[in-house]
């Protein structure tokens, strides 16, 4: 009986990430509209835009692979299981030692490759442009976020998701520099990591500008649709993640009370809706980088996760 | 002795050190005189939450002090220094941004095995606080060693002061007379800087250190 | 038992060397040779395997040898375990080498020296005294040489080959210096005598650097690994895989055993010398690779990478046996063997691609590669989950070894020692850029030479390999599969070596619920890598049967969209130079001064403009040029010493005299 409440939590957790990526990506859109004084398409345009995708016709260059055609759902899927084991509305999920925070951030590297691999195949030189890019800005953003899961794992004593986000809302857990240090540095990596500016224009279709679109040039259809989704549950991702580290409040302990997961929900979505409005603000604030002015910006991203590990092995107090 | 109101000193203190990397990263000069004022924002904070902690009314006097003249009055005056010298161009550092960051990283690791070692018998509150000061300063010099512009070396001076200021506090006993004559001598090498800065400026129209350095006359 | 069965195979396999040196011109003598090796070594691998579980080491005395000393064998746990790699590696080869070695132009050259080179290896792990370990181990360098030096002709193979054997002679001659600290002046050779006595402190350090050295040398640690990409690529693919992926391991085997077993208690300090060098292996190797157009290059220093990687392994186990925090020394002693044995099977999958690239195109020169997953669809899907399970992807086996690598990392806060402490994280960040490296490297390796379009008409016209090379990939990559699935297993079977080295083990694996892998205990971390296999096709085909059902099915091809200025031209895509332009511009400006010169020829000229990127060896730079350099002046300096006249040769070998009679005089 536990464990089919379990599973129906974990399965309910898949699902509502599926619905809620879309609305993440739209609002933020509509609010960086509203900060320029535009109107702004709706928030549910997303939606709209995903099913238009998936019932277009799929055009293929002559010489796309095999591989070409399975990386969206490869993609997708590394993408999606990642996302489903962030907690979100309550810890504790079952799965949630399935993938540790090591193995969450490996798949994401994972969807990167076959999406590298999917903007090879085709042999444009758009192609290779955003996948020689991008693996030149995961080069430098994976380090610097295999750092933070260091110095977050050295203080909660797990890399398990559940165990760090229960430390950090215990009483031991004080205002750490290391935390400080965490926190911009996770906000930078997932910049990087999301495509967007100052790294990446997410809304570009120029060859000077773009890294993840030039990758995903040649894709159309229900192909597209899965990519888009899959970048929609990255950012949602991400967020998350930061809510559920930084911000852990309200979330539903393991195996709560069906109000529990109410009020996990109810708090969950606050967050969100502020990590949007963050993000909106910061893309709007700022200019997108020149290309290798990245590594400069993804570099002190790793120099500050690395110091934060150090001052952790160098004293359990900092 | 954990409570919240060593872990925000703890905090304001590393953020010291953060704003250090930050100056080290900068390459233009508005930039680094605005991330400055920052620096000196953040150690007049430090310094006021030591004066509430410690409970030292005169260390009230220092914070504001930083305030006013570190984080407002040097950096305006450096900032119209800079727009009558006419330099409001890129500084270029010595050698890429990377390495310089990566020795940065070591000097901290090395302040703190230095001082947690050394100072074994104080608190470890109060030894942490001093390894964090010695970073500040030794980045304070990395950042003079680093820096091609007559200005920047002296921001890198500044911030080495900072670092200075910050020990002090955090060693918990410097009476105000120190404070005071500490920062009035700072204030007098600024101003005789700036003057030779002038000096310099006319007799070779430029500041740039390797242009001086050719008309020294000894080329290496 | 064990012992005698496998002297019985090495001697089976000297027999074929010597049958191959009478046969090699006849036709069918390859397929027969490498038949036979095969099934040697599969042999050989079932008796090994039987051998890592079992209770006592089986040891065999021959009277070979020195007169007092004989040869001894023995096969306990960690020689199984390397056996066991080693024997698969070269049953792995033979097969694929069924096939392959149709292609050989001069298999004389080749089959007599293939099997002596797999006995050898097989002697060096089963070696139980100094004497017959170092004379296995020359016997191996010598007949890779051999190898090697196949298709001598080519001027960059005579290099490779003279560089290699310069290397492995001063190897040898550093283990040989290390052996004789630890016999110690009575002269105790044999490893049970060494083991009995430990040599003091000063001793036992300059036996850790002699065999860093010695060992490390033919591993592939920085600084002295210029030989291996160089000796590597020389070779013919299956030589090629196992010297990278099994030589290797013979070398990481005789670092283990001297250092761990025969050395005694370790001292902390040892740890960090270790750490660093594995540590700046590992980036440096991959950063290598990332430069190279060769195929069998880039394999290669991607080997030297993952060395570093098992070598910081080694170097946390260390520290934490010096400190004697046994569950830390365990998992990162058990990561460091079971990152040896994944990288065996994924290198030699690698190679057998790159092998069937050679043979189908007749190109190592990935800019003359391309489009090749339509024309060998499956050596590209092997080589796929080759470059998925190198690059460190969940749920293949180079994540589980990596995974299990950083929890090591992640309990080193424990250290006292200063040193460690800030070392230590330093390394960690070295591990995760390398890894992420790693991955871009691979990226860059399929993506040029598999997809794309053909850039040369090699590339166009290329063949699928035949049955056997397939079927030993196909094998390979489903080995990977399952040891990334299903690690316990593998972690269990290592345990016995870990128990024999360090005193204890890992928990055991496979009784942990729904096969997880637990480092330490189940709320601390873990790591399901079927589930997680499970989750990722389920979670696909949950995606692929939606759209099924809801979106449209139609799919129509048409000329790449190219943002509507298709080219047809193949020369107008990415090459492997251009790929790994940014990485270049980020990490080689300072590494290795790379420096990108453009010639534009004045308005009105017609030459074309060019550029040509600039890269310089820092290792060769720093290390052998100028070695090279004192060694020449050293060598011309005493050239005088070819000129003398009789009267000036007998007073010097009076002069020596005299000198060796007052040594003896006054120490005695």
């Amino acid at each position: 009986m536990a464990l089919i409440h379990d599973f129906a939590v974990q399965g309910a957790q898949m699902i509502l990430v599926v619905l809620l990526a879309p609305l993440v990506t739209g609002l933020v859109r509509k609010m960086k509209a509203r900060l320029l004084r535009r109107k702004g398409p709706p928030v549910l345009q997303p939606y709209r835009d995903l099913v238009r995708l998936a019932r277009k016709e799929v055009v293929l260059a002559d010489n796309a692979s095999w591989l070409f055609r399975a990386s969206p759902y490869l993609i997708f899927a590394a993408t999606w299981v990642a996302a489903a084991l962030v907690p979100t509305f309550a810890t504790g999920l079952l799965f949630s030692w399935t993938a540790d925070l090591i193995a969450i951030v490996a798949l994401l590297g994972s969807a990167r490759f076959f999406l590298a691999l999917a903007g090879m195949d085709v042999g444009t030189s758009f192609g290779g442009i955003g996948s020689s890019r991008e693996v030149m800005i995961a080069s430098l953003a994976e380090p610097a976020m295999i750092m933070i899961v260091f110095s977050l794992a050295l203080l909660a004593g797990s890399t398990q998701l559940s165990a760090i986000s229960q430390y950090m809302v215990s009483p031991n857990v004080g205002l750490r520099v290391t935390l400080g240090l965490a926190l911009i540095s996770l906000v930078m990596v997932g910049i990087a990591e999301n495509a967007r500016i100052p790294v990446d224009n997410p809304a570009t279709h120029l060859e000077l500008t773009m890294v993840h679109e030039a990758m995903v040039l040649e894709y159309s259809g229900r192909h597209l649709a899965l990519i888009e989704l899959a970048a929609s549950l990255k950012l949602l991702l991400y967020l998350s993640l930061i809510g559920c580290i930084f911000l852990p409040w309200g979330m539903a302990p393991m195996r709560a009370g069906w109000s529990a997961y109410a009020i996990g929900g109810a708090a969950y979505v606050p967050k969100l809706a502020l990590g949007c409005f963050a993000l909106a603000m910061f893309e709007t604030a700022i200019a997108k980088m020149r290309v290798f002015r990245v590594p400069t910006f993804l570099g002190a991203a790793l120099m500050l996760g690395l110091l934060g590990a150090l001052l952790l092995f160098v004293s359990r107090g900092l | 002795m954990h409570g919240l109101a060593f872990d925000i000193a703890h905090l304001l203190a590393g953020g010291l050190v953060l704003v250090s990397f930050m100056l080290l990263y900068q390459d233009r000069l508005y930039a680094l005189l605005n991330v400055y004022a920052f620096h000196a924002v953040v150690l007049s904070l430090s310094v006021g939450w030591q004066a509430y902690i410690q409970d030292a009314p005169h260390l009230y006097i220092t914070a504001l002090i930083a305030l006013v003249f570190k984080a407002i009055v040097i950096p305006v005056v450096l900032h119209r220094m800079i727009v009558q010298l006419g330099i409001h161009r890129e500084i270029e550092t010595v050698t890429s941004i990377g390495p310089v960051m990566l020795v940065g990283i070591g000097l901290v690791g090395l302040s703190m095995a230095v001082m947690l070692r050394v100072t074994t018998d104080a608190s470890l509150i109060a030894r942490e606080d001093l390894a964090f000061a010695l970073s500040v300063l030794l980045l304070g010099l990395l950042i003079m060693v680093t820096r091609r512009n007559a200005v920047g070396q002296v921001v890198g001076f500044m911030s080495l002061e900072n670092g200075l200021v910050l020990a002090a506090t955090g060693a918990k006993g410097m009476p105000l007379v120190v404070e005071i004559s500490v920062a009035f001598s700072v204030l007098i090498a600024f101003i005789v800087i700036g003057i030779f800065l002038f000096r310099i400026r006319e007799r070779f129209d430029t500041v740039d250190i390797r242009a001086l350095d050719r008309f020294r006359g000894d080329r290496r | 038992m064990q012992v005698a069965i496998l002297l019985w195979c090495i001697l089976a396999l000297l027999a074929t060397a010597v049958l191959a040196v009478l046969l090699s011109r006849r036709s069918g003598a390859t397929a027969t040779v490498y038949a036979a090796c095969a099934i040697v070594s599969a042999i050989a691998c079932a008796t090994a395997f039987t051998g890592i579980g079992a209770v006592h080491s089986d040891t065999v005395h021959l009277p070979l040898g020195l007169p007092w000393m004989g040869a001894n064998f023995r096969a306990d746990a960690l020689s199984s375990l390397f056996l066991l790699i080693v024997n698969l590696g070269a049953a792995g080869a033979s097969l694929y080498a069924i096939g392959y070695g149709r292609h050989e132009s001069a298999p004389q050259r080749v089959l007599p020296f293939f099997p002596a080179f797999l006995a050898g290896m097989n002697l060096v792990v089963l070696a139980d005294d100094a004497f017959s370990f170092l004379l296995a181990w020359e016997f191996m360098s010598l007949t890779s040489w051999a190898l090697v030096m196949t298709h001598h002709r080519a001027a960059d193979n005579a290099r490779a080959g003279y560089v290699y054997i310069l290397m492995a002679s001063f190897g040898t001659f550093a283990l040989l210096l290390a052996f004789g600290l630890l016999a110690g002046p009575d002269g105790h050779y044999g490893f049970e005598a060494i083991r009995a006595h430990h040599p003091s402190a000063l001793y036992a350090a300059l036996v850790l650097l002699l065999v860093l050295v010695g060992a490390g040398s033919k591993a592939g640690l920085v600084p002295l690994h210029v030989w291996l990409p160089l000796a590597h690529p020389a070779a013919p693919s299956h030589v090629s895989a196992l010297m990278s992926g099994v030589m290797t391991k013979v070398a990481i085997y005789a670092f283990i055993r001297i250092v761990f077993d025969l050395l005694g208690p370790p001292v902390w300090w040892w740890g960090i010398v270790v750490l660093a060098l594995g540590g700046a292996t590992a980036l440096m190797g991959v950063l290598y690779a990332l430069f190279q157009n060769d195929l069998k290059r880039v394999l290669a220093y991607s080997t030297i990478e993952n060395i570093g990687f098992i070598f910081v392994g080694l170097g946390l186990a260390l520290a934490f046996g010096a400190d004697h925090f046994q569950t830390a020394a365990v998992l990162a002693l058990t990561a460091a063997l079971f990152h040896a044995f994944n990288h065996s099977i994924f290198k030699n999958l690698l190679f057998f691609g790159s092998g069937a690239v050679l043979t189908a195109t007749g190109e190592r020169d990935m800019e003359k590669l391309g489009g090749l997953i339509h024309r060998m669809p499956v050596t590209a899907f092997a080589v796929l989950i080759g470059c998925a399970a190198i690059s460190a992807l969940p749920p293949l086996n180079g994540f589980a070894s990596e995974w299990l690598t950083f929890q090591a990392i992640l309990l080193s806060p424990e250290l006292p020692q200063w040193g460690l402490k800030l070392i230590v994280p330093a390394v960690g960040a070295l591990l995760a850029l390398s890894v992420a490296l790693a991955a871009a490297c691979f990226v860059r390796i399929f993506g040029i030479a598999f997809l794309g379009r053909p850039r040369s008409t090699a590339a166009e016209e290329a063949q699928e390999t035949d049955r056997f090379s397939l079927g030993v990939m196909l094998a390979l990559a489903a080995v990977c599969l399952l040891a990334g699935i299903l690690p316990g297993f593998f972690i269990d079977a290592i345990a016995p070596v870990v128990q024999h080295l360090l005193g204890g083990h890992m928990p055991r694996q496979s009784s942990i619920a729904w096969l997880s892998m637990v480092p330490i205990t189940k709320d601390r971390s873990s790591y399901n890598g079927l589930l997680v296999f499970l989750f990722i096709v389920a979670s696909a085909s949950l995606a692929a049967l939606a759209i099924h059902l809801l979106a449209s099915k139609a799919v129509r091809r048409a000329p790449a969209w190219d943002c509507g200025y298709p080219n047809a031209s193949p020369l107008t895509q990415y090459t492997a130079g251009s790929f790994a332009q940014p990485i270049r511009r980020v990490f080689g400006t300072l590494l290795f001064r790379a420096r990108l010169n453009i010639e534009i020829p004045p308005p009105g000229d017609v030459r074309p403009a060019k550029f040509s990127v600039h890269l310089e060896d820092i290792v060769w730079n720093v290390l052998y040029v100028p070695l090279e350099g004192a060694v020449g002046f050293v060598a011309g300096r005493l050239d005088v010493l070819q000129f003398l006249t009789i009267r000036r040769y007998l007073s010097l070998v009076f002069v020596t005299l005299v000198v060796l009679l007052l040594v003896i005089a006054i120490w005695r």
